[in-house]
């Protein structure tokens, strides 16, 4: 299964010519390497000006593609001793959002991910990464065990939002994200979250309070999905792209508001074309902050979390009449 | 999730027949056609009656500020934060700018945004208490209820008083995008603090609460009430049956499927409310029983200058 998103198709269009020039060359032994070095100058500008231009609904679609590297990509190649850890410990185990820990730069770590599937088998056992109230109740068990222990929690954000079901609501799926909210703002351990594809809403927050947010360049964070926000402000669902513009969702215009402290840039051509590129980048990143954070006492990250949420916000005061 | 207040009231109709309804005529100044059971009831009778349909007991909407009356001592009473007016961080427009929208608003509900917070004593009982204006945005969370909760709370902490939070809302407010969203973490992390210093939190559930907001603080009372029948949940109705693709239970979401759920401590009629917020907060401080016949009145009686001046001033400051 290759996904091909339609900005994608001109360039790899161009590659796949490369690619038969360059087997022709190999068949025949002529000598090809003056168009294939032209082509391949012709691919390179054309990917910038595709990637550099990206409109916020392709970044979204970006944000959807099933070969991004997802939350297990990230945590087998950046950590070792990886173990998953499993259930909410009240009779429920989802796996839509996998927690356990591991050690990361030698050191013990506690994670805490959405998972999506690659397939539609894949994606019924995960449920698309959508977590019911037991995903977040698992993660909040394991956000506590992290606290005990004093290991610093890495959240891979890659959700379309919490489920919306009905035995997700029966089970209390509101009280589960609050929940998680406010633990996370009282935790005494480092923080870190990155949103590795989409970070939708509520069900992405809740796992989200972190001391350190950061994106992928092609993710996405938003208060409602663009097509949910298109069919309650457009009544269709069709004008998401409109929507994705509205909203600014995406890594610079999060940037820009606040919301997240660093954009973590991805391979030209996007993380779903060079997965190990882009969870090496990530990986000094989350180095550089993990880095810093070990510098505060464990009230300081208290605080410092505190601050950093107490801020976010935009209003101003009407002068009170004299 | 953001904002669907209105939209998923409308449906609700649908599913709970009539119930719900508030479309029936109005006649003004003398009858109020009770949404529920179409009786036409006295104005001022339903009035006294806390906006309780005395036909068949069904919950009308009430704004802020009538809430504060009927939860509230009569005596002093401070309005706060009510100078906060929302920007447009994300210079949104949909059918009209963001600005705009919030104009409308603000004189349609007389207020600068979806959030009325006062300090007030209940049962003599000092308390720092806020309510959802549902007229203004469907009541919906931007930066400005965000920031006036959080206030809420930090200011609860601090003269060390107990919260009460009145909700009814649509959720996160759309307009101001993934800000919206952080205020949800703003009120909580607040929350916690006051949690922290050992103060109770009662939270107050009204029709509707969804969205961002049960998804914060509304779902994280140490005790919980609901006004009976309210729409109460995460996702909406339409957006899980879209989702799953069946039919929902009649009852599903209401505050009565709720406390079945173990989700809510208990639900209270509108009439009882205050009392049962009293009682509540005098057990947790250790302070003694107040008898019925010692308990002050609410400001339901009272003219409440306190109030209507703070309304009035603040929306002849902000005329442009
Ligand atoms: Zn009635």
């Amino acid at each position: 299964m290759d996904i091909v998103l339609d900005f994608e198709r001109p360039l790899l269009e161009l590659h796949k010519r490369i690619a038969q020039l360059r087997a022709l060359e190999g068949e025949d032994g002529v000598n090809l390497s003056a168009s294939i070095e032209q082509l391949e100058a012709q691919a390179l500008k054309l990917q910038e000006r595709i990637f550099t231009r990206l409109s916020p609904w392709q970044r979204t679609q970006l944000s959807r593609h099933p070969k991004r590297p997802y939350t297990l990509d990230y945590v087998k190649d950046l950590c070792t001793e990886w173990l998953e850890l499993h259930g909410d410990r009240a009779g429920h185990d989802d796996h839509a959002l996998i927690t356990g820990t591991a050690r990361f730069q030698g050191r013990p770590v506690a994670i805490l991910g959405h998972q999506k599937g690659r397939n539609t088998k894949e994606n019924l056992d995960r449920n698309f990464g959508m977590a019911r109230p037991e995903g977040y109740r698992k993660a909040l068990r394991i956000m506590h065990l992290a606290e005990r222990f004093s290991m610093p929690i890495l959240c891979f954000i890659d959700t379309p939002g919490a489920f919306p079901g009905i035995d997700a609501e029966e089970r209390g799926q509101a009280e589960a994200i609050a929940r998680n909210i406010l633990e996370m703002s009282r935790l005494t351990v480092p923080i870190f979250a990155v949103v590795i594809g989409e970070g939708g809403s509520g069900g992405a927050l809740a796992i989200g309070v972190a001391n350190r947010v950061v994106m992928m360049e092609n993710s996405v964070y938003s208060v409602i999905s663009p097509e949910g926000c298109a069919a309650i402000l457009w009544r269709d669902r069709a004008e998401g792209p409109r929507a994705a513009e509205a909203l600014k969702i995406t890594a610079k215009d999060c940037l820009s508001l606040g919301v997240i402290d660093e954009v973590v840039p991805e391979p030209a051509g996007g993380a779903h074309r060079h997965p190990e590129q882009a969870i090496r980048t990530l990986g000094e990143c989350l180095a550089r902050h993990l880095e810093q954070l070990r510098e505060l006492e464990p009230e300081e990250i208290r605080a410092d979390r505190y601050d950093r949420f107490r801020k976010l916000g935009a209003f101003t005061q009407i002068q009170a009449s004299a | 999730m953001a904002n669907q207040g209105r939209r998923w009231f409308e449906q609700r109709k649908e599913f709970v027949a009539h119930k719900r309804s508030e479309g029936g005529a109005e006649v003004p100044d003398l009858f109020t056609r009770c949404p529920a059971c179409h009786e036409p009831l006295f104005n001022e009778v339903l009035a006294a009656n806390g906006h309780v349909c005395t036909m068949c007991g069904h919950h009308l909407r009430i704004d802020a500020t009538t809430r504060i009356k009927l939860l509230c001592d009569a005596g002093p009473l401070e309005v706060h934060d009510d100078h906060l007016l929302s920007v447009d961080p994300l210079h949104f427009v949909d059918s009209k700018p963001y600005g705009q929208r919030v104009a409308a608003s603000r004189k349609k509900a007389g207020c600068n945004d979806a959030f009325l917070a006062v300090s007030s004593h209940i049962h003599q009982v000092p308390v720092e208490i806020g309510s959802f204006e549902f007229a203004f945005m469907g009541g919906s969370m931007g930066s400005v209820v965000g920031e006036t909760i959080t206030r809420l709370f930090e200011r609860a902490a601090e003269r060390e008083r107990p919260a009460i939070v009145v909700s009814a809302s649509g959720g996160a407010r759309m307009q101001e995008g993934v800000l919206s969203l952080m205020q949800m973490a703003k009120t909580c992390a607040a929350l916690a603090r006051l949690q922290d210093r050992g103060l109770p939190y009662i939270s107050v559930l009204t029709h509707p609460t969804t969205g961002g907001v049960a998804a914060s603080f509304a779902m994280l009372g140490d005790i919980i009430l609901a006004e009976p029948e309210a729409l109460i949940g995460f996702a909406g109705p339409r957006v899980i049956e879209q989702t799953i693709g069946q039919q929902l239970p009649d009852d599903f979401q209401t505050s009565e499927y709720l406390l079945d759920h173990g989700m809510v401590d208990r639900i209270v009629r509108r009439g009882d409310m205050r009392d049962e917020i009293g009682i509540l907060l005098r057990q947790f401080l250790g302070l003694p029983a107040l008898p019925r016949a010692q308990r002050p009145a609410n400001r339901a009686s009272d003219d409440d200058p306190a109030l209507r001046e703070g309304t009035d001033a603040k929306l002849e400051g902000s005329s442009p």
